[in-house]
This record gives structure tokens, sequence and C-alpha cells, in this order.
């Protein structure tokens, strides 16, 4: 593609899509890759079409993606998390199928189902839509969907700037999107270490694909973690002590912080590579004084705090529904919250353990060894309290409980793995294999996956006024628990006898039967996936048999049980007084919570706006133009997102006001039906007397 | 304690005797040592799972054992919803990770300073320089005038020093039943150390990521007796001498066969072995990317009239 550039479309020609592959050479590789493209051209076109014959184009403009509304922005935070975590598992599945067709020998051409070049690509954008596109959109999401409510805050400290963030990261995932159709992504891995990912090694517009999709979504996570720390330590309802805040309102502080500090160091490895490859900079490049051993070293001092970043909110969930399905108190609050501060603060010490392997001496390895085995404390005292919650409790086996289940007993074999590669002297042997693979699977499935689906399916009625189906929740999160130990349980075993990671090919028989299971297990987490959207569909079909309109379905003590379900978009008639940890707890302990205000005032709520939705088109535009060198394009939306920036400033924005009439008729609507609706007990909860009123008698937690 | 070494060693005796491992092709796996590095870093392994297994077990008997105990529609035993906090409790949840961490963390400065890769194992250890090209690997035997394409072969009881570089991307060795990996740099220079301690063969590789040839970028080690190894350096080779000549052959991106067309040798997955034709290869590559040498030995970027090369 080192063609000349045109002035008007940059390197862009008919040449670049993989129908073009495809015409020119016809095997399982360019099939499989113009069938994706295929997948993404008639999704867009199915999507169109339903939208323009439901005519939600309007609902979607109006209610959605000019709201600046904390709890949609976090639907929408999941929903594009959930479209990615298609993709992703897809992905996962086609290098399942390839790899257990990729014995081959020394002497022969690679075969199997995919071309190496289209394998690696296969791993990068696998790797980096897992990370950067499901996990962070899912964490993200939840936190904006819940924290405010917990907090007993109406807002994010920064409304606009929230959308402007989730617009920020939506134009990443497009961008890794488009790349199926137009274009290849680098094949760098979710790394992309240099100098094989610099301009003389990688060419062509795959690497520059990964940039702008990191340097575009990074930045809005950055702005969201400045938003969400902002608000937890301003936006807390009068009364609200720190030490009186839910668990994951903590983990969620933690992981803002951690915002912060390790996604600016994400920006700078990725803009000084930019610059490498775009303006003839050496950075990271083999000659002329560059050393990509920065790179390594920059990347990672973001890398690992991101684990943590990624995990820190499911342990917030995990300590919720602990308690809650437990019927019983959360054990060691404090130790819980110590605890998360202090991963939180000593994951920024442990980086190095990325590269042990590199050539330093045995001392710095033997520290930052030690460091990482540290990390292991807290979260062990994590999961012991969890347990010591459940601990004579009274343990309903509901979905998010199940989940729990399997991470307990999966995340502990991470654990074991991790403290295995803590040793510099062992991850001289694994560092690089699919032991590697199998370890970090192993805890971000269990944790941020479990972790967060348990989230969705606890939160879900406070959004849509419907629980999900526990039938199939369950069959969803067994699925995906059996997946897992089939799919990767084998990696640990490969990487053991000495497979690499990234590997497009192997000759050693022996493999064979490893990835006849990896590939088995493959296949479950595709049925995993597909039970997870049918859950979803079910549950809306079977939506009136499952609303809970008290709130409350699981008898819950954080704040966010008091409102209706769906939670109307000021949250609260009027902000609470927090009284108490477990505040509604609490409140159901002394008898009547649901009390209505005595008065109701006007609510001001932030007025819709495009400017996100503005702010990610000009972001899009940008990260493709500079992708394909169109320079006009580029120009023109660098110019236009201060432009737009300036512009709001300039005008006198008026804020939305609720009236305290319709507050107050609706919150009266709300009381009146609590008190007419049936309480159910906790036997009951499954069934369809649970109606969101539970019986208060039973609580005692 | 000893229960969990003893369960720690029977999971991995279940991978490493796993009959398809055991059973012929190259060994590949550092759970069949045939040298101390290897050998401490397996026993070091079962050492830590061993240790671990006092956090674990307790989460994985007791989950399922709470489970059982206290579920909503069975229960047994009490009820005890207000209670959230025990003092003893809490000594022990922190206390013992603390106390198992620090064990581990004894071991493991233990076994990295023993296992440092830049300390030979004895005295006068064979010199052994390792240049990573993409897709293959060049030996440099500067003692015995030797270069070798994918094939390593070292004579048993006399330790040996790697010294290691590229002239490409980064790449990273690993011969996993004698040693762990190290990356290896252009420009810049990388160590291992090891030694085997019986005869055999082994297979060695790169394990970091380095383009479409990737898969098939492994080499043949081969821990020969003394006088067997004697004998091999005697052999001579394919009657092919390492100069800027071959070498600009061998830097293109190509796996080993391909490679072998090109010098003109019938294009099977069979090492190459040369004669040197020089002294200081290694270091003049090495110089290379500080601005030494010029243009010669191939310059610093990809070869140019690259024919088999990956991405388009
Ligand atoms: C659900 C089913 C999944 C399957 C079947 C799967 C499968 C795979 C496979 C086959 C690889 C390549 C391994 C190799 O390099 O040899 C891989 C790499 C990776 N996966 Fe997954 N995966 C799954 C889920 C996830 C999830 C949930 C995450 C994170 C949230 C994730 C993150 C990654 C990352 C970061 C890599 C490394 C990519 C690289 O090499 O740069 N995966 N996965
Ligand atoms: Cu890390």
């Amino acid at each position: 593609m080192s063609g000349n550039t045109s002035p008007i479309f940059g390197n862009l020609n008919w040449n670049v899509t993989p129908y073009t592959d495809l015409l020119q050479h016809v095997d399982s590789s360019t099939i499989v890759g113009a069938g994706a493209a295929s997948v993404l051209v008639f999704g867009a076109i199915a999507g169109v079409a339903l939208f323009t014959y439901m005519r939600w184009w309007g609902p979607l403009y109006r209610i959605w993606l000019t709201s600046p509304d904390a709890k949609k922005i976090g639907i929408m935070y999941i929903a594009l998390a959930l479209v990615m975590l298609a993709r992703g598992i897809i992905e996962g599945f086609v290098m399942r199928a390839h790899q257990a067709t990729a014995l081959g020998t020394l002497a022969q051409p690679e075969a199997g189902l995919v071309a190496p070049d289209h394998f690696s690509q296969l791993f990068s954008t696998h790797g980096t839509i897992m990370i950067f596109f499901v996990a962070m959109p899912l964490l993200i999401g939840l936190i904006n969907f819940v924290l405010p409510q917990q907090l007993g805050a109406r807002d994010m400290a920064f409304p606009v700037l929230n959308q402007v963030s989730l617009g920020l990261t939506a134009a990443g995932a497009a961008l890794i999107m488009i790349s199926l159709l137009v274009g290849q992504f680098g094949t760098g891995g979710w790394t992309m270490y240099p100098p094989y990912t610099g301009i003389d090694f990688s060419p062509g517009e795959g690497v520059d694909y990964w940039l702008w999709a990191i340097l575009i979504s990074g930045m809005g996570s950055t702005l969201t973690g400045m938003n969400f720390a902002v608000t937890i330590f301003k936006e807390r309802a009068p009364g609200m002590h720190f030490m009186r805040m839910p668990l994951f309102c903590w983990t969620s502080l933690c992981v803002a912080i951690m915002l912060v500090y390790a996604m600016p160091a994400l920006t700078v490895s990725s803009a000084m590579l930019a610059l490498d490859r775009y303006a003839g900079f050496h950075f990271f490049t083999n000659a002329a004084g560059g050393n990509m051993m920065n790179y390594a070293n920059i990347f990672w001092m973001f890398g690992h705090p991101e684990v943590y970043i990624l995990i820190l909110p499911a342990f917030g969930v995990f300590s919720e529904i602990s308690s809650t399905f437990s019927g019983k108190r959360l054990y060691g609050y404090t130790s819980l919250v110590i605890a998360s501060m202090s991963i939180a603060v000593i994951s920024f010490t442990v980086w190095l353990h990325h590269f042990f392997t590199m050539g330093q001496s045995a001392g710095v390895n033997i520290a930052f060894g030690i460091a990482t085995m540290i990390i292991g404390i807290p979260t062990g005292v994590k999961i012991y309290d969890w347990m010591a919650t459940m601990w004579r409790g009274r343990v309903r086996i509901t979905t998010p409980i199940v989940y729990l289940t399997g991470f307990f007993l999966l995340f502990v074999i991470g654990g074991l793995s991790g403290i295995i590669l803590a040793n510099p002297s062992i991850d001289y042997q694994v560092h690089n294999s699919t032991f590697l693979v199998a370890h970090f699977h192993n805890v971000i499935i269990p944790g941020v996956l479990y972790g967060m689906l348990a989230g969705i399916h606890y939160w879900f009625p406070k959004a849509f006024g419907f629980r999900l189906s526990e039938t199939w929740g369950r069959r969803t999160a067994y699925l995906f628990v059996g997946g897992f130990i089939f799919t990767f349980m084998p990696l640990y075993v490969l990487g053991m006898m000495g497979f690499p990671r990234r590997s497009p090919t192997f000759q050693n028989p022996e493999f064979l039967p490893w990835m006849y299971v990896a590939a088995f297990g493959g296949v479950l987490m595709m049925c995993a996936l597909a039970s997870l959207m049918w859950t979803f569909w079910t549950s809306y079909r079977n939506r009136t048999a499952l609303a809970v309109p008290g709130g409350d379905p699981w008898n819950g003590s954080t704040l966010e049980w008091s409102s209706p379900a769906p939670v109307p978009e000021w949250t609260f008639p009027q902000i609470p007084q927090i009284q108490a940890r477990g505040d509604w707890g609490e409140a159901k302990r002394a008898g009547d919570p649901w009390k209505g205000p005595e008065r109701y005032t006007d609510i001001e709520m932030p007025a819709n706006t495009a400017h996100g939705l503005l702010i990610a088109g000009a972001a899009f535009a940008l990260g493709f133009a500079m992708v394909w060198h169109i320079w006009w394009l580029a120009i023109l939306s660098f110019l236009a997102i201060p432009g737009m920036i300036a512009l709001r400033g300039m005008r006198v924005i008026t804020p939305k006001i609720i009236p305290a009439a319709e507050v107050e008729e609706a919150d009266r609507r709300f009381r009146q039906q609590v008190a007419s609706l049936a309480s159910a007990t906790r036997a009951d909860e499954e069934t369809e007397r649970n109606r969101g009123v539970p019986d208060l008698s039973e609580f005692a937690g | 304690m000893v229960w969990a070494k003893i369960g720690a060693a029977c999971l991995l005796a279940c991978v490493a005797l796993d009959p398809a491992l055991a059973s012929g092709g190259l060994q590949q796996s550092f759970l069949q040592p045939m040298g101390p590095v290897a050998e401490e870093q397996f026993s070091h392994l079962i050492r830590v799972v061993g240790i671990t297994m006092i956090v674990i077990l307790p989460v994985l008997l007791g989950v399922p054992f709470i489970l059982w105990r206290y579920r909503y529609s069975k229960p047994r035993g009490d009820y005890t919803p207000e209670w959230e906090f025990s003092k003893k409790l809490e000594y022990a949840l922190w206390g013992v990770p603390v106390l198992v961490v620090a064990v581990l963390a004894s071991w493991l400065w233990y076994s990295t300073d023993k296992l440092d890769p830049y300390v030979p194992l004895g005295p006068d250890p064979l010199q052994v320089q390792a240049i990573g090209l993409d897709w293959k690997w060049l030996f440099i035997y500067p003692e015995e005038g030797i270069a070798t394409v994918d094939e390593l072969v070292v004579p048993v009881g006399r330790p040996v020093e790697i010294t290691l570089t590229t002239d490409t991307v980064m790449q990273s060795l690993l011969i996993a039943p004698l040693t762990g990996q190290i990356y290896a740099m252009p420009g810049m220079t990388t160590k291992l150390n090891f030694s085997a301690t019986r005869t055999g063969e082994a297979e060695g590789e790169n394990t970091q990521f380095n383009g479409d040839g990737f898969g098939r970028q492994k080499f043949t080690v081969r821990a020969l007796a003394p006088a067997d190894y004697a004998s091999w350096v005697e052999g001579g080779g394919d009657g092919l001498t390492l100069d800027e000549g071959t070498y600009a052959t061998l830097r293109q991106q190509s796996v080993l066969a391909d490679a072998r067309g090109d010098l003109g040798l019938d294009k099977r997955a069979e090492p190459i072995v040369m004669t040197l034709g020089q002294k200081g290869i290694f270091e003049q590559i090495v110089a290379k990317y500080h601005g030494a040498a010029g243009p010669r030995w191939g310059g610093t970027g990809l070869p140019q009239g690259n024919a088999t090369g990956g991405g388009e």
C-alpha cells in the first residue's frame, strides 16, 4: 500500500477490502475474512433497516445518543461492550478452530483454517477488543449506572464530559470494526511491541488502526477516571461518609484514581510509537538511538494497573452480591476497603514482571517478583472475606451466585498460576507460552467477565424494570464456566509442553489432543454467547411476568434499591439523608422504608445535547483520516474538536428543569403501587410473585 | 503442607507423564529436564505450587461446603445475619497469606539468584553467539570457527554461555529442557548460561512473535558426549562459508527450508553448518546499530528484495 497517496482519498483504493483478497485467491482464510466483513456489512444494513422500519431513529437520538444521564450512558457503554464481546468471542473461536487444524511441518507452508497473517490479525484484534472495548466499557458502563445511585447523587459531576468519554470510546471501537472491511489490522498483538510494529517492519495501515483506536479511546478513559473521582469526592449525598459507601463505590474510587494515573502512560507510549511511524522519530526504532525497551517499560506502567482496573469493579460487584444473596451483612467491610486500596497502590509497583526476561539483573527481578506476590495478600483476603460473608448465611443460588462460585473456584487457580509466573526463575520458562495465555484468561474471564455479567444480571431490573430469566441466566453462567475450563485448562498443559503463544502453526503431534479439547471449549463459549443473547431476548418477551415495579427485587440494603424499577431520570425525588452504612437496609429494619418526601421541589438536570455525538464523529474522522493519510480530513476534524468545545463554551446552556408537580405525581404513583403490591419472600424471589417489593420481616442483614 | 506438596506433584506428574509427551520427537518441555537449570526450575515450580496450596485449598474446599451447608433451600447450621466482624478471624485472614507470601518470597529470592542467566555454571564455558534473524537462528562458535543455522550442538558436562542479539525485531530464545528464555534485541546483547547433564535432542524456539514465519522458527539442540561433540566440530559442514554474501541471503525474511533453497542446498528443514569466513562477525552485527559499519552486513532496515516475506 506504499503507492501514491491521493490528495483526496489518501491511501484508500479499491484493493483494501477482503473481497478483493477473495477474488484474487480463494481459500479458507480469505473466505473467513470476507465472511467477517459480510457479517459487518449485513449486520449494519439489517440494523439500519430495523431502526427505519420500527421508526427508532428519533427515539434513539432523543432519548439515548444525546442524553447526558449517567444511567443511560452506562447502558450504552454496556451495549457497546456486548456487541464487541460477540466479535471477540467469535474471533477466539476462529483461533481455536484454526489451531486445531494447524499441525504442520517445518518444511511445508503453514496449514490450517486461516493464513498466518490472518491469524496474527485475529489475536491482535481479539486482544485489543477484549481489553479496551469489552472489559473497559463493561466496567465503566456498570460504574456509570450504579455509582451515582449508590452515592445518592443524580448524576456524574461532569455529565457532558461523560457523554464525550462514551463517544471517544465508541469512536475507537468503530475504527476497529471498520478495519474488518477497509484494510488490515496490525499483527503485533494487543501490546504492539516495536520494532516489529515500527514503520520498517510493519508498513501499511494495520498498526495505525490500533494506535488511533487506543489514542482516542484512551483519552475517553482518562476523562472518565477524572469524572468518577470528582463524582465520588463531591457528589455524595449528605451523610454518605467515605466509610458508609458501599464497597462497589470504593472499588470505583480505586478505579477512578488508577485510570487517571495509568491511562496517560498508554497515551504516551502510543503517541511515541505514532511519532516514530508518522514523523520519522526514533524512540523505539532499531537504529539511530531508538530503544524498544522503553516501549515495554512505559506500556506496562499502564498495562499492569490496567489489569487491576479491570478486576476491581468486579470485586465491588462480588462484595454486593455475596452479601445480598446470603441475606447477611458484608463481612469485614474495613478489611475490604483497606485491601482494595492497597491493591490499587501496589499495582503500580509491579509492572516489570511483564518482562522479567528482558535481560536485567537478578536483583531487579527479585524486587519486582516479590512485589508481585505481595499483591496476592489483599486479593486473598478479599476472597476469604466473601466466604465469611456467605458463612452462616442463607445463600440463594441465583445467577450472580453461580458466577460468584465459578469465580471463587477458578480465580484461585488463576491466582496460583499468577504466583507461579511471579517467580522469575519459572517465568523464564513459561513466559510467552500459552501458559501465560491460560493465566490471564483465567483471571480475566472468571474475574472480569463473570463479575460484570453477574453485575448486569443483578442491576438489570433497576435499568429496565424487569428481571432477567433465572433459568437462562444460570444456563449461561454454567456454559461460561464449562467453556472456560475446556478452553483454557489445556493451554496450561500446552504452555508447559513448550507451545509459544501467538503460534500460527506447530509441529508436535502431541499437542493435538489438547488442541481438540480447547476447540471444544471454544464451541461451549459460542454456546454461552448465544445463551447470553437468548437470556436478554426471552426475558424481554416475558417482561410483564418478570416486572418488578417495586424496585427492590433482591431485598437489598444499598440506596439504589429504594427507587422504582426502571429508575426515573432524576433517580431520587429528593436527595436522601444518609444515616448509616447500608442506609436502605437500616430503613427497612426501622419499619417503613417507602416514606415519600414531605415536599417536592423542581429538579434541575443537564439538558440533552449532541455535543458528545459530534465530538465522537470528529474523533472517528480524525482516526480514520490519519490511518489512511487523508490529510485534509485529518486537519479538518482535528480542528473541529477544539472548535466545538469553544462553541459550546460560548453558549449559554440552560439546564432542563423537571417541575416539582411532575416528580410528585410520578413518585406518589410509585409509592401507592408499592403499598398495593404483595410483598414477596426470598423463597418467591424467582417466581412471578416477586414484584420488587420484598418481605421486610425477612430483612436482617 | 506435605499433602499439598504431594497433590501438586501428582498434578504435575499427570502432565509430565502424559504418554503422548513422553513418546518420541524432540523434547520441548522443562518438565523433562536435560540439565541443572531446567531441573531447578521444575522443582521450584513444584515447591511454589505446594506452598500456595495452603491458601488455595481452603477456597476450593470451603466454597462448595459453604454453598451446600448454607443454601437457602435447605440450610443447616446457624444463621447470623448481622455478624460482620471477628478480630480473631481477621488475624488469620491476613496472617496466613502474609506468612505464605513471606515463605514464597524467600524461595523466589533464592531461586532467582541461583538461576541468574548471566552467571556461568562453571569455569571455561563453551562460548556460542546467537543472532536472531527473521524466522531462523544463526549460531556462531567463534573458537571452533563454525557457524550453524537452526542447530545448536553442545557437549554434555561443559557449561555453555550463549550471547544473544538479533538483526531484526526483538526475539526470545528458549531451549526449554535446558534453560529458560531471554530476549534478544538488535544492537544489544543478552546472555544465557546453562549446561547439559545428559545426551539427548531438544527443540529450541523463538517465543516472541515476529511475523508470518514465527511458527516455524524452531531449531534443534543436540547434547552430545564430549567425544561425539569433538567429531561434530571436526566434521565440516555443507561446504558453505559464513561471509557477507551468505549472510545477506540468511538475513532475508525466510524460514529455514527456503533459506536453504536460496543458498543452493536442497529445500529440507535441515540445519546448515558452515565455516566462519572471518572473525568478529557477531560484534560487527551488534555494532551496525550504533552507526558503525555503514551499509555493510545488510544495514539496519528490512532486507531489500525480500521474496518470501510476510505481510503485504
Ligand atoms: C470467551 C472466549 C475466549 C476465547 C475462546 C479466547 C481465545 C483466545 C485465543 C485463542 C488467544 C490467542 C492465544 C495465543 O496467542 O496463542 C487469545 C488471546 C487473548 N485473549 Fe482471549 N479468548 C476469550 C476471551 C477473552 C476475554 C474475555 C478477554 C479479556 C477481556 C481476552 C483477552 C485476550 C488477550 C488480551 C489476548 C492476547 C492477545 C495477544 O496475544 O496480544 N480473551 N484469546
Ligand atoms: Cu502485571
